[in-house]
């Protein structure tokens, strides 16, 4: 709920070219956290140049903020903005698979 | 089931207590600590609550802290959900006792991509593990995972994974899972939780459903291997106590009395052995109530507390119908001395209905008990279910030194005089009454048919419901037979007629002698007065003649002299 506030809240501020609020989750540097990150930066780098947020959230340092975006999987994308909220996990070494999951390319 | 102890050796398992009433019992200690134990069952069965109230009373009654993850409920919902058996979800978890997480999988929002594991779960369970110092955790339906995520291979080995890390955690953990279709559980999940599995399940028998418990399996410990049924009440849940089949409980040789005084001289002078079991048996409208109420009533007389089990009337009812042989159970009831508590026996099972009793007498603490009538329970249950019953509340009563009265309803139509629920051999006394049917009457006659360990009488005696409360009276055998009723009236009648008439034919008897006497002595004096007149007439005739001879020898002196006289002249001249 909270969230669809803050998003409702920050869309008239930011208007039309949309930002993209991205988090990933993981748990120290472990491969597949290493492998995810790079992926994201590289699909960010290419689609979304300039338009886009990135945060990253270590859980190990800061268990408690797992519960709030219902992190379960490590490691989970997870796009805040624009709504609605997807989560995308696992090292997303599936480009496709980001690609649709993050609504940046429609389903064929 | 094996029930003898083992000494306690470094090797066995160590236990915690759920302080779920008679589950402790079952497993003999608890939960094995700081293992995962397994909650299967179909829906609606009670595995939630079950995981819920091992986590909550650990926190009540043990004082350990507790991590509560939801899969599917809600935190709101889930506090709303044990509120109404009595816990502050709210303030436990502000005091930091309990913590909450709900972990929700909305599949819709989530696209796999490629390898990831479930640390984040980790993660989050440990952080509440950690900031509470959890000793118990519940995973309440993990399975729910299943239909979140679509890669099984990881799912599957990160729970594997999962347990382990619990068991590293030294957390005793509860994990419920919905039962599959000829499996424990629909995902398997008892490959990985091996330690103790306990299987509820919920039967529906004729009508009447019961749920029951079963431990499948509980490594390295002895368990009860039974299906004992449970009841979830406002409470919670209670598994039915285990019936001790040592036969060892302690025996008291006081006495109480039954309420008439005619009874317990028929019992050796006394009555019933404290902490007795007694059957009442007897055929419809012979006074089996009335007896038991008049028991009930003996007990609060003595100050002792009465608990009074009816299935066929209700407390308004038994008190008005007492009334009018004289019993005030309202005053009893007012001073807090006897407490019924009505129920029909179709309200649930027969296992709830004995854990509802245990519960009464636990809350209540009855010297004496009276269920009325047991033959009602068999509408509940099969008739061996009802002997079952009867016998683990016999036990059960015993060990708390509970005199009990139990009354059975006999048919008619029974061949032998067994009860139908077959309990006969199982009480301690058993009291029955007969239909004594004559001269177009139908009467009652009470016998003792057993009455284990005293003396009592092996007569038929009359039983007789009176304004002033029941009476035995001795029955009448006469020539025409046993006299009941209105004939051993007529026959008393006619002894007490017979007995005047002879008083009264002794009075002329008496009468009679007495008149002979006085003629007798009559008779005797007048004979003593004639007696007398010729004793006296034969003294007159000794006395003339004495008198006579007197005059005569004196005649005779005198004519001699004069003679003698004329014979000295005579010679003179």
């Amino acid at each position: 709920m909270a969230k669809t506030n803050k998003a409702v809240k920050k869309k008239p501020m930011q208007q039309s070219p949309e930002r993209w609020e991205l988090r990933l989750y993981v748990a120290g540097a472990t491969p597949k956290s290493m492998s995810a990150l790079e992926n994201l930066k590289r699909f960010c780098e290419e689609y979304l140049k300039n338009k886009y947020s990135l945060e990253v959230v270590d859980l190990l340092a800061h268990p408690q903020l797992a519960a709030g975006d219902q992190i379960l999987a490590i490691p989970t994308l997870v796009r805040k903005m624009p709504v609605p909220i997807r989560k995308i996990i696992g090292d997303l070494s599936n480009e496709e698979k980001v690609l649709v999951g993050l609504n940046l390319k429609p389903l064929n | 089931m094996a029930s003898k102890k083992t000494p306690p050796s470094n090797k066995t398992v160590a236990k915690v207590p759920t302080g779920i009433t008679g589950l402790d019992e079952i497993t003999e200690g608890g939960l094995p600590a700081g293992r995962p134990t397994l909650i299967c069952g179909t829906a609606g069965v009670g595995k939630t609550l079950f995981g819920l109230e091992f986590v909550l009373k650990g926190a009540k009654l043990y004082n350990e802290p507790g991590v509560i993850v939801t899969f599917e409920e809600k935190p709101e919902d889930l506090a709303m959900n044990v509120a109404s058996l009595g816990y502050d979800l709210k303030k436990l978890q502000d005091k930091g006792i309990i913590s909450v997480d709900h972990v929700h999988v909305e599949r819709s929002e989530i696209e796999e991509t490629g390898e990831y594991d479930l640390e984040g779960l980790f993660i989050r369970l440990g952080y509440a593990i950690d900031s509470t110092g959890a000793k118990r955790v519940l995973l309440d339906t993990i399975e729910n995972l299943f239909s979140g995520l679509s890669n099984q291979g990881i799912l599957r080995a990160e729970l594997r994974r999962l347990f382990n890390w619990l068991k590293e955690k030294k957390v005793t953990a509860v994990i419920t899972a919905e039962k599959g279709d000829g499996t424990l559980t629909r995902q398997g999940l008892e490959e990985y939780v091996s330690d103790c599995v306990i299987l509820l399940d919920h039967r529906v028998t004729n009508q009447v459903s019961t749920r029951r418990l079963r431990i499948v399996k509980y490594r390295g410990s002895i368990h009860g291997t039974n299906e004992y049924p449970f009841l979830i009440d406002e409470e919670g849940i209670s598994v039915l106590p285990v019936t001790s089949l040592q036969l060892n409980n302690d025996v008291s040789s006081q006495r109480v009395s039954s309420g008439m005084p005619e009874l317990d001289s028929m019992l050796g002078g006394k009555g019933f052995f404290r902490g007795s079991t007694i059957l009442v048996s007897g055929t419809a409208g012979t006074g089996k109530t009335s007896i038991a109420a008049t028991f009930a009533d003996a007990s609060c007389k003595r100050r002792e507390k009465c608990l009074y089990f009816a299935f066929e009337e209700s407390p308004q009812q038994i008190i008005r119908n007492m009334r009018s042989i004289g019993l005030d159970l309202q005053k009893h009831m007012d001073e807090g001395l006897l407490r019924f508590h009505s129920s029909r026996p179709t309200l649930y099972g027969l296992e709830s209905h004995l854990v509802s009793i245990h519960k009464k007498i636990a809350a209540f603490k009855p010297k004496a008990i009276v269920l009325d009538p047991i033959t009602n329970l068999i509408i509940a249950g099969q008739i061996s279910d009802v002997k079952s019953i009867l016998l683990r509340l016999i036990d059960f009563v015993q060990s708390e030194k509970i005199t009990t009265m139990f009354t059975a309803l006999n048919l008619n139509t029974s061949p032998n005089e067994q009860t139908d629920e077959g309990v006969s051999s199982l009480v301690d006394a058993w009291l029955t009454i007969r239909d004594i049917e004559s001269n177009g009457e139908r009467n009652h006659g009470l016998y003792v048919m057993k009455s284990r360990g005293m003396k009592h009488s092996n007569q038929v005696r009359e039983f007789v419901i009176t304004d002033g409360g029941l009476k035995l009276v001795d029955v009448y055998v006469g020539a025409e037979g046993i006299l009941t009723g209105s004939s051993r009236e007529a026959q008393q009648l006619a002894e007490a007629t017979g007995l005047e008439l002879r008083t009264y034919a002794l009075g002329r008897k008496d009468r009679e002698i007495d008149r002979k006497r006085k003629v007798l002595e009559a008779t005797i004096s007048s004979l003593r007065e004639e007696f007398e007149s010729v004793q006296d007439e034969l003294n007159k005739t000794y006395l003339e003649e004495d008198l006579r001879k007197q005059i005569t020898e004196k005649n005779r002196a005198e004519l001699s002299l004069k003679r003698s006289n004329k014979t000295v002249n005579g010679k003179n001249k």
